[in-house]
């Protein structure tokens, strides 16, 4: 049983992480802090991956030339190109949060609301 | 066991930042949290063996989206106006999501198991036979580049219609200083 935990502790901090990640994004009125919580949402999806990729004892997939294990290397391929899409939507989002902030003069979405109104 | 006691310390010190981050309502500090904990994931990144990703996290999240909140905050103000209160609605959502994934990630293989799907479909390939296809060491570069460059190249389309979208939101703003609510008006 100890075992077993120890087994899937890195899915149960995913989990956790994803979870404070999206209760930023609820509670928090201010839209910057709202992006910050998606791009920790978005960090646990790739400790996911990355964790499944790991094999015991393996060690990075470079090839040496000794026989080794190496850990697999299409998890970390396809979180890079996660990475580089996640800055990209991160970047959309703060252009966004600038132009509202052009338009209302504020960046809480409370206040964005009632000025709607 | 060494790899497994500081991958422990790591995951705990993610969480530990990440509620930080929840409760600092400077967005100045939350930044700077966002750019420990980006750091923290690399080194776990490394741990686990991944350690293209690691750089590139290192890199594109504490070293580029930093940069980017706190040009964004410059223009928006750097403190949050409400104070963060406990929302028993949000936590009660939280709490049945996150029960709901800790139910699905039961049938999870577990950490470091060489005889799980991800080791034996297709890695395997990758490992035996890059030397003699591609010819490069680093088998997440010729995996990159070469046996997924349709990703890749899928990749730099988002990279640019995302540039293309920052400059159009900037760029009109620039122009017209008064924004969308004079645009109305007028």
């Amino acid at each position: 049983m100890g075992i077993n935990i120890l087994g899937a502790f890195n899915y149960w901090v995913v989990v956790v992480l994803m979870m404070i990640g999206l209760y930023i994004v609820i509670t928090h009125n201010n839209l910057v802090k709202k992006l910050i919580g998606i791009n920790i949402f978005q960090t646990s999806i790739f400790i996911l991956f990355i964790s499944m990729g790991k094999i015991s004892g393996g060690t990075a997939p470079i090839i040496t030339g000794t026989n080794t294990v190496y850990s697999s290397p299409l998890p970390h391929v396809l979180i890079l190109t996660a990475i580089v899409v996640g800055i990209s939507t991160t970047a959309l989002g703060l252009a966004i949060v600038i132009r509202l902030y052009h338009a209302f003069g504020t960046v809480e979405d409370d206040e964005i609301q009632q000025e709607i109104e | 066991m060494t790899v497994t006691v500081i991958n422990i310390i790591l995951l705990c010190l993610l969480v530990i930042t990440a509620l930080a981050i929840n409760k600092q309502r400077n967005l100045f500090a939350a930044t700077m949290l966002t750019g420990i904990y980006s750091l923290i994931c690399a080194s776990l990144f490394v741990c686990l063996d991944a350690v293209d990703v690691a750089f590139t996290e290192a890199a594109v999240g504490a070293g580029i989206a930093t940069i980017l909140f706190l040009g964004t905050l410059a223009l928006t103000g750097f403190e949050e106006k409400t104070r963060v209160k406990i929302s028993i609605p949000a936590l009660l959502l939280v709490s049945i999501t996150g029960g709901l994934l800790i139910y699905g990630i039961q049938d999870m293989p577990a950490f470091g198991d060489a005889n799980t799907p991800v080791q034996t479909y297709l890695s395997g390939k990758y490992i035996d036979e890059s030397a003699t296809e591609i010819g490069v060491p680093n088998l997440v570069t010729s995996v990159l580049a070469s046996y997924r460059g349709y990703d890749t190249f899928g990749e730099t389309t988002v990279i640019f219609t995302a540039g293309i979208g920052v400059l159009m939101l900037l760029g009109r703003g620039r122009k017209n200083r008064k924004g969308l609510l004079d645009e109305d008006d007028a």
